[in-house]
């Protein structure tokens, strides 16, 4: 509905007038700011969201390592993000749906994805959920309510905008969060989903990760306003903007807004501020666009080395553990991804099944040619040819584990 | 047996299908209360309320992402895009999101509840962007299906299969017909199956294959043809993708010759498609090339329509041509 408010001179409103503060609990030191309460959080949770902070950064040091060792053909991290990520996930309730861009496995690993499963989607091996089909880092899981990553950007905006429609209309009492980069927001994707959110009530979570760089554009070229935060007030909804790098803040906030979603059926973006330390991906190299200063100066607001010290003034956490739990996660790394690598590819077949729910007679003619045509030349296609008479059934890991 | 109009069959199914299973959802712009601009939605929303009939903001590349999000969740979306010409904004998330769903995620999530309805075609006075027939560009992409009726009867059936599919359907009505084409139409539900074509009429000396608004434009010229003692055979496709090879290939091994007809331009047009696998089946048999008669490689035209659409006389001229090669 418009105001109905007149002016009779022309007076422009120009864009400043929106300027968003920033909600902080946690400071560098791992002390809260003056007149900041911590959120409710016990130890048993508190050490859940830490150490799967640990894990999905020893996993990302060692997979980038991995891909530089040729090993892997492409990666890419999570790190100096994984508050904002995590911190999201561990306010919702694990039936909740994720729609996540692709820099948030922090969330998977929160929600239990192990690593022999991060590796079969690394490697495209036969255990594959996605059956080889997408490049490293796409992961899926039915089971964890995470949607399949998928490469274009913004386009999990409207589709967790229709989600959510759907579970508040199913009743259960479920929301939708969906993540996605500063840069992705200036998709045309996004500001249709926050439409049509808002117009029809959805409970839907918009959680902008603003790392500062889409890919090497900064965010200073990306958009004009005061980060992306101003433009809940075009769609009237709920917004907050918080320290990406501080755990509490951003378990707070994701808090809140899950019970404006969910009690309200109204949606809200949260825009956490923070930084891709690493590159964009393993095919890109940051030292062309920014300094090794201003990536210092990040990489002192550590979110881990944040909530680390927090954990320990709290007495749950220790030096010695972090010893411990750090040895112990890397050691699992290698072990994890021998296995991975040494599993055969999926079965040729997997090259047809699931364009449509059941094989068409043409799909199934062109695949008949193609085996003829790979045993004439069994040498060429090794990957092929080795997987014509396929035994593997490749697991649906939601088989168990009921509905999404 | 009642007859109705398209729009009044395609009602009836959206009726029949809303009311069997609470998670069909029809949306679109101006789908609510007004029933859409050609009133396909026409007391949906009265009978099953806003939260399942609504209309939506004018943006069709939100309305197709919803509705890819709903389908993933386990709804059963019909969107209604206004008119096909105005999918573009969409095809994005159609292409590479709608089409790959099941097979990016190894069948852990699919959209096979999606349906996309539009009206598609011209000889409404539609000019260049209330007249297209896009399904050529959505054929060359794996995991969608495409599904067009040409009559009342052909809806129905054909908009209940799709909504019932395991698969996504893009359903392009040919909206010339909308009120034109009326005939029997059962009251009760029944489905027609997808990716199988009908031969709609038997004959021995050419085959003349079309979808949707053409059938009836083909059904015309194989009228001048039989006066001058040319036995057609006429197919109709039904589905674009996928498309009934078979059905079509048989028919060209008894006639000999195949004409295929669609309003589209005539580069990258499907009957490209068709005539490339029937040359690779039927080659031995063929007594002619197989001929396209098709919309020129233009924009489509405003007051030349006429001149444009591939009519009754152009195919049977063309038909003529086959037979005396």
């Amino acid at each position: 509905m418009t105001s109905q408010q007149d002016i009779h001179t022309p007076e422009f409103l120009t864009g400043d007038e929106f300027s968003i503060p920033t909600f902080r609990l946690l400071k560098q030191d791992g002390s809260l700011f003056e007149g900041a309460t911590a959120p409710e959080l016990d130890r048993d949770q508190a050490l859940r969201i830490y150490q799967a902070m640990v894990t999905t950064r020893v996993l990302d040091e060692r997979m980038m390592a991995a891909q530089r060792q040729g090993r892997l053909s492409f990666y890419m991290q999570c790190t100096g993000e994984e508050a904002a990520v995590i911190g999201a996930t561990a306010a919702l309730e694990d039936a909740d749906m994720i729609m996540a861009q692709y820099r948030e496995q922090g969330a998977l690993v929160y929600r239990g994805f192990t690593y022999d499963e991060f590796m079969n989607q690394l490697f495209g091996n036969e255990l594959d959920y996605g059956k080889g089909r997408q490049m490293p880092i796409h992961y899926g899981s039915r089971k964890l309510h995470y949607m399949t990553i998928s490469s274009p950007l913004a386009t999990q905006i409207p589709q967790a905008a229709g989600y959510a429609y759907g579970q508040k209309l199913a009743g259960e009492g479920h929301c939708t969060i969906t993540f996605f980069g500063e840069g992705a927001a200036s998709e045309g994707d996004f500001h249709a989903a926050l439409n049509m959110a808002s117009v029809h009530e959805v409970p839907v979570i918009f959680f902008c990760r603003n790392n500062g760089y889409a890919i090497s554009t900064p965010s200073i070229e990306q958009f004009a306003a005061d980060g992306i935060a101003p433009r809940a007030y075009g769609y009237r909804m709920h917004v907050i903007r918080v320290d990406g790098n501080d755990i509490l803040a951003v378990l707070a906030a994701t808090r809140a807004a899950r019970r404006i979603a969910v009690e309200h059926n109204k949606p809200v973006l949260i825009e956490a501020m923070t930084y891709r330390l690493a590159a964009h991906s393993s095919s890109d190299d940051p030292s062309g666009y920014r300094s090794k200063k201003e990536e210092e100066a990040w990489r002192e607001k550590d979110p881990l080395l944040r909530m680390r010290l927090w954990l320990i003034a709290h007495e749950w956490w220790s030096e010695e553990q972090e010893k411990a739990l750090q040895e112990e996660l890397r050691r699992e790394v290698l072990e994890t991804m021998k296995r991975a690598e040494k599993r055969p590819p999926p079965p040729l077949d997997s090259l047809v099944t699931d364009v449509y729910a059941d094989v068409t007679p043409a799909l199934q003619r062109q695949l008949d040619r193609l085996k003829t045509h790979i045993r004439q030349y069994p040498d060429s296609y090794p990957r092929g040819a080795s997987s014509l008479d396929p035994d593997v059934a490749v697991g649906d890991d939601a088989a168990t584990e009921g509905d999404a | 047996m009642p007859t109705m109009n398209m729009l009044q069959a395609i009602n009836n199914a959206l009726d029949i299908a809303m009311a069997e299973d609470e998670k069909v959802l029809c949306f679109g712009e101006d789908v609510g209360i007004f029933g859409g601009v050609f009133r396909a939605t026409s007391h949906l929303q009265e009978k099953y309320g806003r939260a399942r009939c609504f209309n939506t903001p004018l943006v069709e590349q939100g309305i197709i992402g919803f509705a890819n999000g709903l389908a993933a969740q386990g709804s059963v979306p019909v969107a209604e895009i206004q008119f096909a010409d105005y999918i573009f904004p969409a095809f994005d998330q159609i292409v590479n999101e709608t089409a790959k769903f099941r097979y990016r995620s190894g069948d852990l999530f699919n959209v096979g509840g999606l349906t996309i309805r539009a009206p598609y075609g011209g000889g409404i006075s539609g000019g260049l962007y209330h007249s297209q027939s896009p399904e050529a560009y959505f054929a060359h992409t794996p995991g969608l299906k495409v599904v067009i009726p040409r009559n009342p009867y052909q809806a129905k059936g054909l908009l209940l299969s799709a909504i019932r599919d395991p698969d996504p359907v893009l359903f392009f009505e040919p909206k010339r017909l909308y009120r034109a084409s009326t005939g029997e139409v059962p009251e009760e539900d029944y489905q027609l199956p997808i990716g199988e074509a009908e031969v709609t009429r038997e004959g021995s000396d050419i085959t003349v294959l079309g979808w949707g608004a053409q059938m009836e434009v083909i059904e015309r010229a194989v009228a001048l043809a039989e006066k001058e003692g040319i036995s057609c055979e006429v197919i109709d496709l039904r589905s674009i993708l996928p498309w009934d090879e078979d059905t079509v290939a048989e028919s060209v091994l008894k006639t000999g010759r195949l004409l295929i007809t669609h309003e589209a331009p005539l580069t990258g047009g499907f009957a490209g498609e068709i005539a490339a696998t029937i040359a690779e089946r039927c080659f031995l048999y063929l007594e002619s090339p197989i001929s396209r008669v098709t919309g020129l490689d233009t924009p489509f035209p405003l007051t030349l329509e006429k001149e444009y659409l591939p009519d009754h006389l152009k195919i049977f001229e063309a038909i003529k041509a086959c037979v005396a090669f």
